[in-house]
């Protein structure tokens, strides 16, 4: 489904992404750990279609296609979906018709009949008892004035009602309640399927423990460093990164 | 011609103002108007050294010799029903080309006490009360266009409501201008006395079809006693070939509220000033302006706002699109005089310049003569915020369509504030059917 060959990207001057290699089947899911500033949400963003970062090298390619030649609106047209790290606030444009507006661009681009107001509400009846989505926050404007807990939850509301086939999931967990971090989860667990890929961005072992990956690895210096199955997360939680990035640097020297 | 008076056109406005003079009759006003229009002459149109006229050259106003003499004057009622407020029921004065059509009017129903009527018919009979008001608000020295206007004083509107009277329906006055023989200049002049405790809403139409050339030139004048309200709105949809001059006085009294929705989207070249003048204690006015200009338009507006007294309010929000090559000026004023303690005035400005070739210079000042005051004022300009947009486009929106919506929802901060819902449903559907996707976006604001 998405294959990263050797990825560099930069931004201005700066050089982020360094190589990096990621290769992602239909219905895995993927968590990408890794230090602040190692190049985590800018893997997002490129994926997602963010201008102002260039791509140097290497290629992406989804579903058979070049990703990278999509605008935004294209990529998710063709099923990915980005739940922000920060996600933005957008005074004046209403949720929940930005919502139906995203729903029937995606289906009017795929071909589909669009939906109408009452088979939208029925939709999103669903999915909002799925992430126990608060009614008072559909009718507010995108985002403003949400805590920022509501604001990640508001995401993954949208991603279930999106039903993206790539879904990139940017620290979702940071800044949730024990609580909401349950429910959340289950939200996204009841999204996999054979078909669905996800790529979860994260800073803690927790969230793995609610959303089982099938790989686990470690961004850091724009690379993917170390993969490994659910039990590396185990290893990262207990002895940090370090001892990995430590490794990798005397591999690169000794190479 | 020097540069202060750039009058080359006095032969033109002397010859304009004889012929005007033979059809209306020599009564009270007539010294006024002479001189009035002395004054114009010696003055001329403002050159744009004078600081207040710095942005904007009238020039192209100057130079074309527009004519007093309305030869179309008739419009049909198809016409005039694709215009008006269908959902809004009103009293509506209807002026084509600068003439009052008592046709297309509707005063039906008005209470006997309270007067709405042609300014041709108040000055004939009306005498003593017009006297005390009429061009005792809007001074000829601060504007030669207002001097001008008052050379030519004959339709408009003139309303007075009584004391402790409301007006139990929004006053609407139409100002169309179609194509004339030649060029047209009309003086619109309106003025509108509220008596204590006495409530109205006003809105005034400036509205230009067949893409005519013409020059409105519009002077309002407010007198608001104790206690008393007026909401104003004005909308101005002028012809892109238009140009169009508007001075809005307001003389505020005790308790009195002004609130002022100024709306501008036509026109080639406009100028619109508005002077607010809290004369009494606890006097609170409220201005809130939106411009959108595209294409090579020139949109200008000067507030000004004198706290004379002390507890007086002021608050003022205008924010401003612009597209294409078109340039906005804004210049918000707000003056507190000495004895004015307690006072609050706020003021905002934000700009959202969609091309590179728009351009908007903006000046809210604040001259502060008191000390015990709270004031606050800001300016802003910028471009669609790239964050938002990107969101919006990562959720399927396609880039024009994202677009639309952060300007609108730029815009609709003004919008939203309209209480009169027709006017609150026409500004929306005039504004948004400018932009792409209009549709969708309309959806957006249902709710
Ligand atoms: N617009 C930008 N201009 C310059 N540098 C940037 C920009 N955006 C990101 N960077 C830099 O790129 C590097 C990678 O940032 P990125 O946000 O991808 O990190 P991350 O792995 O997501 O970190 P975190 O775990 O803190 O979210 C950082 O050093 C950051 O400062
Ligand atoms: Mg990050």
């Amino acid at each position: 489904m998405l294959e990263i060959q050797n990825l560099h990207t930069k931004i201005g001057d700066k050089e982020i992404l360094k190589g990096l290699n990621l290769s992602i089947k239909a219905g895995e899911v993927h968590a990408i750990m890794g230090p602040n500033g190692s190049g985590k949400s800018t893997l997002a963003n490129v994926l997602a279609g963010r201008d102002g970062y260039e791509v140097t090298q290497g290629s992406v390619e989804y579903e058979g296609k070049d990703l990278l030649e999509l605008a935004p609106e294209e990529r998710a047209w063709a099923g990915i979906f980005l739940a922000f790290q920060y996600p933005v606030e957008i005074p004046g444009v209403n949720n929940v018709y930005l919502l139906k507006a995203a729903v029937n661009a995606i289906r009017k681009n795929r071909g589909e009949q669009e939906l109408d107001a009452v088979e939208f509400l029925a939709l999103i009846k669903d999915k909002m008892k799925l992430v126990k989505m608060k009614d008072d926050l559909l009718s507010r404007s995108v985002n403003e004035d949400f805590s920022g807990g509501e604001k990640k939850r508001n995401e993954i509301f949208q991603m279930a009602v999106l039903e993206p086939k790539l879904a990139i999931l940017d620290e979702t967990d940071s800044g949730l309640d024990i609580d909401a971090l349950k429910i959340v989860s289950e939200g996204v667990n009841s999204l996999r399927n054979e078909e669905r890929s996800i790529i979860l961005v994260t800073h803690y072992q927790r969230l793995l423990d609610y959303i089982k990956p099938d790989y686990v690895h470690v961004l850091s210096g724009g690379k993917i460093i170390k993969s490994g199955g659910p039990e590396l997360a185990l290893e990262l939680e207990e002895k940090g990164y370090d001892w990995i990035v430590k490794d990798d640097k005397g591999e690169n020297e000794a190479a | 011609m020097s540069q202060e008076n750039m009058n080359n056109n006095a032969q033109h406005y002397l010859a304009e103002f004889d012929q005007f003079q033979e059809t209306v009759e020599r009564d009270w006003f007539s010294e006024q108007r002479q001189s009035a229009l002395k004054l114009f002459i010696e003055t001329g149109f403002p050159s744009s050294r004078l600081e207040n006229w710095k942005y904007t050259d009238v020039r192209p106003i100057a130079k074309q010799s527009f004519s007093n003499v309305s030869t179309t004057t008739s419009i049909t009622t198809e016409e005039i029903d694709a215009i008006r407020f269908q959902d809004i029921d009103c009293y509506e004065l209807v002026f084509i080309n600068g003439v009052y059509s008592k046709e297309h009017s509707r005063l039906d129903g008005l209470t006997e006490n309270i007067v709405i009527e042609n300014m041709a018919d108040a000055l004939a009979k009306d005498k003593d009360l017009l006297e005390k008001h009429l061009s005792q608000y809007a001074d000829n020295n601060v504007s030669p266009f207002t001097a001008l206007n008052t050379a030519f004083i004959q339709h408009g509107t003139y309303i007075n409501v009584p004391k402790n009277t409301v007006v139990d329906k929004p006053i609407n006055i139409l100002y169309l201008s179609k194509d004339n023989a030649q060029p047209l200049a009309t003086h619109p002049r309106n003025l509108v006395i509220m008596g204590e405790h006495a409530e109205a809403t006003l809105i005034e139409n400036y509205i230009g079809l067949d893409d005519a050339n013409y020059f409105t030139n519009v002077v309002t004048e407010v007198s608001l006693s104790t206690a008393s309200i007026l909401k104003h709105y004005k909308i101005q949809q002028e012809s892109v070939n238009a140009y169009h001059i508007g001075n809005l006085n307001v003389t505020q009294g005790k308790d009195s509220l002004f609130k002022s929705h100024s709306i501008s989207l036509g026109g080639s070249l406009v100028r619109n000033d508005i002077y607010g003048q809290l004369a009494a204690e606890g006097a609170s006015i409220v201005l809130n302006g939106l411009y959108m200009t595209d294409g090579k338009q020139h949109v200008d507006n000067h507030t000004r706002v004198d706290h004379l007294k002390p507890n007086t309010h002021s608050t003022e929000n205008y924010r401003g699109v612009l597209n294409g090559k078109s340039r906005g000026v804004f210049n918000g004023k707000v003056v507190v005089h000495p004895q004015a303690q307690k006072i609050e005035a706020h003021q905002n400005n934000a700009n959202l310049l969609l091309s590179d070739d728009a351009e908007i210079d903006t000046k809210p000042e604040l001259e502060i003569y008191a000390d015990d005051v709270k004031c606050s004022h800001g300016a802003t300009v910028g471009q669609l915020d790239k964050n938002m947009l990107f969101y919006l486009r990562s959720r399927a929106i396609d880039e024009d369509t994202a677009r639309s919506l952060l300007t609108y929802a730029f815009v609709n901060e003004i919008i939203s504030d309209i209480s009169l819902v027709p006017i609150k449903n026409r500004l929306e559907h005039l504004i948004i059917g400018q932009l792409p996707d209009a549709e969708l976006i309309r959806e957006f604001t249902n709710e």
